[in-house]
C-alpha cells in the first residue's frame, strides 16, 4: 500500500497487532571499501505501543537497523513498511518529513548545540516536524517538565550532567509528539546510576503509549524491554519476550 | 495528490487510528533566519571575521566609487579652469606663402571680443621684435657680464586676466595708460629678477632701446602663455609709438565654460565681418566629451579595484562557511535526523551567508562614505557622493552572501544524516 493510497483511504481502527512497522527481507550492504554487510536477510515487524531492545556486540548491525528503521538510511534489498506506507516509494522530501513527524531520536552522544539553551535545543526539531508556531512554547515546556529539567531550562548544555544532557535530548525526541522513539546506546556514555534514571524516562513514556525501539549492546538495558531482538552479523539471531 | 501522514500517541493494547498526516511545511523564513542569526551569533569570532571581510569589499568599492566621483569632479573643476576656458584667435597663415599671413587682427580685438556672450575676458599679445635692449641703467656697462636680454610683450589690459595671472606689486597696464601711450612696463617675476628690479613704489626705471619706461608692476602666476613671466610688458599704443610694433599679434580669450565652441564660431566674424576666414580659432574640445573621458579612465579604474576587493570578500566567506560546513556536519545530521529535509539544510547556510553579507554590506557603505567624507574635508575637496550607493551596497552584500554561501550550502544538504551524525561525533 503506497503513501497515495493511504491518503485516498476513510479513517479505519486498527487491529493491535497490526504492524506499525514491518521489514521483510532487508539487508543493507556498504560499498565501501571493504564491503559490508551490515544488514542480512532481515524481517522484523513492531506494533505500537512495543517497548523493543535490539542488543548486540559492536559490528552486529544494530545501529544500521536502527538507521534504516528512521529513514535515515535505505535498505540494500528489502521492503520496509511504515503504518502501512511503502517508504521505498518516497522520495528523498518525504522521507525526511515523515521521519521529522513519526520518530524522534536519542544518540549516544547526545548531539546537543553547545551554543544554545536547553529550551532552544528542546525547540529544535519543532520546525522540521510541520507544527505550527502558536503552541510549540507549551509544547517545549511539557516535554521539559516530563523528563524533570524545567529548572534547567536557560542553562547551557556545557553546564549540565551527562544524565541532564540525555534527559534534553529526549526531552527534544518527544517534544514534537512523534509515534515512535529510537534510542541508540541511550546510556552509552552514562554511568549505572545516571542509566537507571534514563530508563526509568523510558518506561513513564512507554506507559504513556509511546513505542520504543532501544539499541543497546548492554544486557541490563535491554532487559528492561518488552521485546528483546538480538543480532549478530546482520542478522537477527533471537527474540525473546518479556 | 497530497499525501498525508499524521502520527498520534497509541495506546498499548488498545485500538487505535494510527495515520501520518504530513503536516504543511513549519519551516518558516522567521524559522529561517532564526536559525541564521543564532548560528552567527554562537560564533562571533568567525562573524566579526566574515562580515569584516565583506566590508572591507564594499567599503572599498563605496569608497572607490565616491572617490572617482569627487576626485573627477576636483580633477574636472581645476581641469575647466585651464585648458576649457581658454581660447585663442591669430590671422592665419597662407598654407601657400608660410610667413604671409591672411588676415590683419584690428588693434581693438579684444574690445569686440568682450561683447561676445561667453567671453569672460580679451586680451592682445605680440612680441616686440625690434627690441635690441633692455637694461636697467641707461647706458650699457662694458664690465657687464653679456646676458640674455627679457623679451618685450606688447599687451592690452585684459591680457593678464585671460592667462590667470595676477599682480604682485603695482598695477598692471589699464586704459589710462594705453590712451597716452604712456612709456610704462609691468615686469614678470623673471624679467625682474633680470634686471634687479624688487619694488616698484620708487618708481624704478628700465630703458628699451635707450628709452626710458617706468615700471608700474610686477606680475606672476600666469598658467597660460608662461613666457610673459621673463618679459617685459608695455601698452600695445606705446609699442606702436616707441618701439615700432607692426601688428596687434594674436588675442587670448577667457572663456566661460561650455561657450567654447560658440565663441570660436563668432569670433572671426567680429574681427572682420567680410570673413573672418582668415583668422584661426584655437578652441577647447567640448566640455561634455573631456569630462566624460576624464572621468570615464577614472572610473574604470576604480571599479575595477573595488571589484578585486569584493571578489576577496566573497572568497573569504565561502571559504569560512565551507570550514563551518565540516565543523558542523553533526549539527546537520541532527537537523536531518529531527526531519530537516536538503532543501531546509541548504537554505539555513544561504541565509547566514546572506545575513553575514547584509551586515557587511550596510556597516561597508557607512565606512566608505564616512572615508570619503572624511579625506574630503581633510582636503578641502567638495565630496561627490550617490545616495543610492548605500541601497546598492546593501543588495550587493547580500548578493555576495548568496553567492559565497551557495557551494557550502550544497555540499551541508548532500550530507546523509547518519554519516553526519556519525562523523560529528
Amino acid at each position: 500500500m503506497t503513501a497515495t493510497d493511504m491518503a485516498q483511504a476513510p479513517p479505519r481502527a486498527t487491529s493491535p497487532n497490526r504492524p506499525l512497522i514491518e521489514l521483510t527481507d532487508v539487508s543493507k550492504l556498504f560499498a565501501g571499501p571493504p564491503q559490508v554487510l551490515a544488514l542480512n536477510d532481515v524481517s522484523l515487524s513492531i506494533a505500537a505501543g512495543d517497548y523493543v531492545s535490539v542488543m548486540g556486540p559492536s559490528g552486529s548491525g544494530k545501529s544500521t537497523l536502527l538507521n534504516v528503521l528512521g529513514l535515515m538510511d535505505r535498505p540494500t534489498v528489502g521492503q520496509y513498511t511504515l503504518d502501512g506506507i511503502a517508504t521505498g516509494a518516497l522520495n528523498e522530501r518525504d522521507r525526511s518529513r515523515l521521519r521529522g513527524t513519526a520518530f524522534g531520536f536519542v544518540f549516544q552522544a547526545f548531539h546537543l548545540l553547545a551554543r544554545r539553551t536547553v529550551w532552544e535545543n528542546v525547540a529544535l526539531g519543532m520546525a522540521y516536524s510541520g507544527l505550527p508556531r502558536a503552541g510549540r512554547a507549551e509544547r517545549v515546556d511539557e516535554a521539559l517538565a516530563k523528563v524533570d529539567l524545567t529548572h534547567r531550562a536557560w542553562a547551557k548544555p556545557s553546564t549540565l550532567s551527562g544524565g541532564e544532557r540525555q534527559r534534553v535530548a529526549i526531552a527534544r525526541a518527544i517534544a514534537a509528539g512523534p509515534t515512535l522513539l529510537l534510542a541508540d546506546e541511550p546510556t552509552g556514555n552514562l554511568d549505572e546510576a545516571t542509566s537507571s534514571g534514563i530508563l526509568e524516562v523510558f518506561d513513564a513514556l512507554h506507559r504513556e503509549g509511546l513505542t520504543l525501539l532501544v539499541v543497546t549492546h548492554d544486557p541490563k538495558v535491554a532487559a528492561r524491554a518488552a521485546r528483546r531482538i538480538t543480532m549478530r552479523d546482520g542478522r537477527i539471531e533471537g527474540v525473546t519476550a518479556a | 495528490m497530497k499525501v498525508y501522514w499524521h502520527g498520534t500517541r497509541g495506546r498499548r493494547g488498545g485500538e487505535t487510528a494510527s495515520r501520518f498526516r504530513r503536516r504543511r511545511d513549519g519551516y518558516t523564513l522567521r524559522d529561517v533566519m532564526s536559525d541564521a542569526v543564532r548560528g552567527l551569533s554562537g560564533r562571533p569570532g568567525r562573524l566579526v571575521l566574515t562580515v569584516v571581510a565583506v566590508m572591507l569589499g564594499i567599503g572599498s568599492l563605496v569608497a572607490t566609487l565616491g572617490f572617482a566621483q569627487t576626485g573627477a569632479n576636483q580633477i574636472q573643476a581645476r581641469f575647466d579652469a585651464v585648458a576649457a576656458t581658454q581660447l585663442s584667435v591669430a590671422p592665419a597663415e597662407d598654407p601657400m606663402d608660410p610667413g604671409r599671413l591672411l588676415a590683419v587682427m584690428p588693434w581693438d580685438a579684444a574690445d569686440r571680443m568682450e561683447r561676445l556672450n561667453g567671453v569672460v575676458a580679451a586680451g592682445l599679445v605680440a612680441r616686440v621684435e625690434a627690441v635690441q635692449t633692455v637694461t636697467a641703467v641707461p647706458v650699457n656697462d662694458p664690465m657687464a657680464l653679456p646676458g640674455r636680454a627679457p623679451d618685450v610683450m606688447a599687451v592690452s589690459p585684459g591680457f593678464l586676466e585671460t592667462v590667470e595671472g595676477q599682480v604682485d606689486q603695482g598695477v598692471f597696464i589699464n586704459t589710462f595708460h594705453e590712451s597716452g601711450a604712456q612709456r610704462v612696463a609691468v615686469l614678470g617675476p623673471g624679467a625682474a629678477e633680470t634686471l634687479g628690479i624688487t619694488r616698484v613704489d620708487n618708481q624704478p626705471a628700465i630703458f628699451i632701446n635707450g628709452v626710458s619706461f617706468t615700471v608700474i608692476g610686477i606680475a606672476s602666476g600666469a598658467i597660460r602663455h608662461q613666457e610673459v613671466l621673463d618679459a617685459v610688458m608695455v601698452p600695445l599704443p606705446t609699442a606702436r609709438q616707441w618701439l615700432g610694433l607692426a601688428t596687434a599679434g594674436e588675442l587670448q580669450v577667457k572663456i566661460e565654460v561650455g561657450a567654447g565652441s560658440l565663441v570660436a564660431q563668432q569670433a572671426p566674424q567680429i574681427l572682420d565681418p567680410g570673413g573672418g576666414e582668415g583668422f584661426s580659432v584655437v578652441a577647447p574640445p567640448p566640455v561634455s566629451r573631456m569630462r566624460e573621458q576624464l572621468t570615464g579612465d577614472v572610473d574604470s579604474l576604480f571599479l575595477i579595484l573595488g571589484l578585486v576587493a569584493l571578489g576577496i570578500g566573497t572568497l573569504v566567506i565561502g571559504v569560512v562557511m565551507s570550514l563551518s560546513v565540516l565543523e558542523r556536519r553533526g549539527e546537520v545530521g541532527l537537523r536531518r535526523a529531527l526531519g530537516a529535509t536538503r532543501r531546509q539544510i541548504a537554505l539555513q547556510f544561504v541565509a547566514e551567508c546572506v545575513v553575514v553579507g547584509l551586515l557587511g554590506g550596510l556597516i561597508g557603505a557607512a565606512a566608505g562614505v564616512f572615508g570619503v567624507l572624511g579625506i574630503s574635508v581633510a582636503k578641502a575637496w567638495t565630496p561627490v557622493l550617490d545616495v543610492r550607493l548605500v541601497g546598492l551596497a546593501a543588495v550587493a552584500g547580500v548578493m555576495v552572501g548568496v553567492l559565497a554561501g551557495l557551494a557550502p550550502a550544497l555540499r551541508a544538504s548532500r550530507l546523509e544524516p547518519a554519516t553526519a551524525l556519525q562523523e560529528g561525533t
